[in-house]
């Protein structure tokens, strides 16, 4: 029986692509992240620059205009967690899309696809976005309140969605709903009668303009039902992509703190010449390596059709509770720098509590 | 291509280990850490043997660019196996000590001959160095042919039940750390007495012996490595460095001590919640879960945080590459894992866990040492914090 090796080697098409990602991230992400913050509205030029990699075509047939490469859900991941170096916000937002492919690529049949694919593949961004969060404290995405009730020849949608990245510039939607004791999804058009689209203002991800969606007796065709839903699945790949959004924040957090507390001065001299300060460190980077690990195990065993909802619910749990951890040490380590809105440390902290509320943001 | 599964010949390895542990190692774990103090388990021959006649995986720095997955990741998955059967008995297998893997590391050929196959323990710490190992103050001159060894050694495992002790001594201690030598000192050397063995808390099977050296006087030939102490600091430093990479080796098989005491602790826990109708079977929101469902999520994720990092440590050690920040990375989150899950499944497990009932007391008893051997917690953050900062030991004390 041969069976692969244990490897953490990148192939030579993850490594370029690594590279050119890490560089837009630097070089671009990181510097325009606190201005797109600012004004509560995503930079379109930085959407542009992230969908020119075409992580939405790739998965896409030729004959739609994608590319017609296999699902690569490592792939990816690694995208998401090198953007997510230069900015969560617009990396959540900008590749929307991509999991709005992947769902009808994973979820839906093929005239499903050819209805809603081609006016996503373009090289700039065009919006359609996973619709799964519900504003309920004990939300749990099995059990939605919103509701499907068969209608005729279709049926009729009724509730409220949230936390819905680039809401107002989505052309559809993939919307859950309950429907006779179990979980449907539905493609809804964004121009739908009885949808609405409120924006709503929260602590952090501000550029990625979430939304919410009402919807009131949205009458959807029976073909608009995603023939092969798989919630599970749904959520293992979204609990992925947070994941790598939560380690590729983290690492930006650490290298951005550890020149600032070698420089930092304090009773004569660098404080992270103190253990206190430097095992604060330590424990970042212990912390980010185990993360990491578990993300790419639970997106390699994605990537191999090896079932992977344990370690996926497994990696989010802890990037959930670790990141958030590394995110108020960040600030801890700066000081009163770090709440001040001069450095990025106060925005990390508020975009990485978001990890844990994302349930369905970013199926890889 | 990344994948992080264990490939099926490394499989095979990690099931005869899980049967060793399974078949021989937890019946008995209960009788051992009552006896406590006693010679070579009669049970631990037979293992011996069969390790002895193993072929020992070849090393990391093999030709070519192929991955490879060898001796260091083979040792992880059959230490973790070993010791979620019981982590003491493992220790206590002859031939399977820390000298051992001194001497196989850094020996000639003739000491590896002679020595590799004996079971050899290793003596560091003494009354007043622990963590500081630089600060050794047992003493070796040379006489004539002969090396004179005169100092305290405690907390040597298996120290008396070995057949020899791989000694650190100092040449002059004025020197510092450059001067620190490894010695092979045979058990039966006149010059070595057995001051006491020390009753613990746990891993009690497994003999810790506080050891006199009195003008124990042994062949030239007997020391580990070079005799010369470098002329420059840089070369001083490189010595030392030499001596300490041994344990980028070592801290990831002690981290996956950790690693299978813990998943025994879990594996116990479930069993406990099954029988009383707690599934935890990851079907809902970890906060919409309960509190016990949610706490062993939260130490199952450890444990394969923990995993991974041991592995990664491993994997890299088996290919060629540097890592001593891995080694303490995966040793720290390990060692504070295996005490943290152990801790809280008594606690999860109530009466149950507590009462000598099940292995839950016991497996909390035994992983505390592994947060502390091999490198405390706190020596693997600073080991880690100086590769993230890029301080040196004198700024970042």
């Amino acid at each position: 029986m041969s069976t692969p090796l244990f490897d953490l080697t990148l192939t030579e098409e993850q490594r370029i692509t690594r590279e050119s990602m890490r560089r837009l991230a630097r070089d671009t992400l990181s510097s325009q992240a606190r201005a797109a913050d600012d004004s509560v509205a995503a930079d379109p030029a930085l959407l542009d620059a992230i969908s020119g990699f075409g992580l939405a075509l790739m998965p896409m047939p030729e004959a739609l205009g994608g590319v017609g490469m296999p699902r690569s859900p490592l792939s990816n991941a690694l995208a998401v967690e090198d953007l997510a170096q230069g900015d969560m916000s617009h990396t959540l937002a900008a590749l929307q899309p991509m999991a709005a492919v992947n769902a009808l690529m994973d979820f839906g049949d093929e005239q499903q696809q050819e209805r809603w694919l081609p006016a996503l593949a373009a090289e700039n961004f065009a919006g359609a976005a996973v619709a799964l969060n519900e504003p309920r404290a004990t939300f749990e995405p099995g059990a939605p309140a919103t509701t499907a009730n068969k209608a005729g020849d279709g049926y009729t949608l009724n509730g409220v969605k949230s936390l819905v990245p680039m809401a107002a510039q989505c052309q559809w939607f993939v919307v859950t709903a309950a429907l006779d004791g179990d979980v449907a999804a539905f493609v809804v058009p964004a121009d739908a009668e009885g949808l609405s689209i409120e924006p709503e203002p929260y602590m952090g991800l501000r550029s990625a303009n979430m939304a919410s969606l009402t919807l009131e007796n949205v009458l959807v065709p029976a073909r608009e039902k995603l023939p092969n839903f798989d919630l599970d699945r749904l959520l293992d790949l979204s609990r992925i992509g947070q994941c790598a959004l939560a380690v590729g924040c983290c690492q930006a957090l650490m290298e951005y703190s550890i020149p600032y507390v070698k420089e930092r001065k304090a009773f004569g001299e660098p404080i992270a010449w103190r253990q206190s300060v430097a095992f604060m460190v330590a424990n970042m980077g212990i912390e980010i390596e185990g993360m990491r690990l578990m993300m790419l195990r639970a997106a390699s065993r994605a990537e191999q059709g090896l079932d992977f909802h344990r370690e996926a619910y497994l990696a989010q749990l802890q990037c959930m509770e670790k990141a958030m951890e590394i995110g108020t040490n960040g600030i801890q380590l700066f000081g009163g720098a770090g709440f001040v809105r001069d450095y990025p440390l106060e925005m990390w902290y508020r975009n990485l509590r978001g990890i844990a509320v994302l349930h369905g943001s970013l199926m890889v | 291509m990344i994948n992080l599964e264990i490939p099926a010949k490394l499989q095979q390895v990690q099931q005869m280990a899980q049967q060793l542990a399974a078949g021989v190692f937890r019946p008995i774990a209960r009788k051992y850490d009552a006896i406590e103090h006693c010679d070579t388990p009669e049970e631990l021959k037979p293992v011996a043997q069969m390790m002895a006649a193993m072929p020992r995986g070849s090393g990391g720095k093999g030709g070519g660019d192929e991955i490879k997955n060898g001796s260091n990741m083979t040792g992880i998955l059959a230490v973790e196996a070993m010791c979620w059967g019981d982590v003491g008995l493992m220790l206590s297998i002859p031939g399977s000590g820390l000298g051992n893997a001194a001497v196989m590391a850094v020996g000639t050929p003739e000491q590896k001959e002679k020595y590799g196959k004996l079971y050899c323990a290793m003596a560091i710490t003494e009354p007043g160095a622990g963590s500081d190992s630089a600060a050794v103050s047992t003493t070796a001159e040379l006489d004539g042919d002969e090396w004179v060894l005169n100092g305290e050694k405690i907390y040597c495992t298996a120290g008396q039940r070995c057949d020899a002790v791989v000694v650190w001594a100092t040449l002059d201690k004025s020197l510092g750390k450059a001067a620190i030598k490894s010695f092979i000192v045979p058990r039966d050397n006149p010059g070595l007495q057995l001051v006491r063995v020390e009753d613990k808390m746990g891993l009690r099977v497994s003999d810790t012996a506080a050891l006199s050296f009195n003008n124990c006087r042994i062949p030239k030939d007997h020391i580990l490595g070079s005799a010369e102490i470098g002329d420059t600091e840089e070369a001083r430093k490189k010595a030392f460095g030499g001596v300490m990479q041994t344990f980028d080796n070592t801290r990831p098989q002690v981290a996956a001590m950790a690693l299978g005491v813990a998943r025994a602790a879990l594996e116990i826990t479930r069993e406990i919640f099954e029988k009383e109708g707690v599934g935890a079977d990851f079907s809902k929101q970890p906060y919409n879960s309960t509190a016990r469902e949610l706490e062993l999520y939260r130490l199952e994720a450890d444990l394969e945080a923990a995993r991974l990092m041991t592995l990664k440590a491993a994997w890299m050690a088996d290919n060629g590459q540097p890592n001593s920040k891995e080694a303490s990375m995966c040793k720290a989150k390990a060692g504070r894992m295996g005490n943290d899950v152990t801790l809280k499944c008594v606690a999860l497990c109530g009466e149950l866990g507590y009462s000598e009932g099940t292995l839950l007391e016991k497996l909390a008893r035994d992983s505390k040492i592994i947060d502390i051997f091999e490198g405390t917690q706190q020596i693997q953050q600073l080991i880690v914090a100086r590769h993230l900062l890029g301080l040196s030991s004198k700024e970042l004390k």
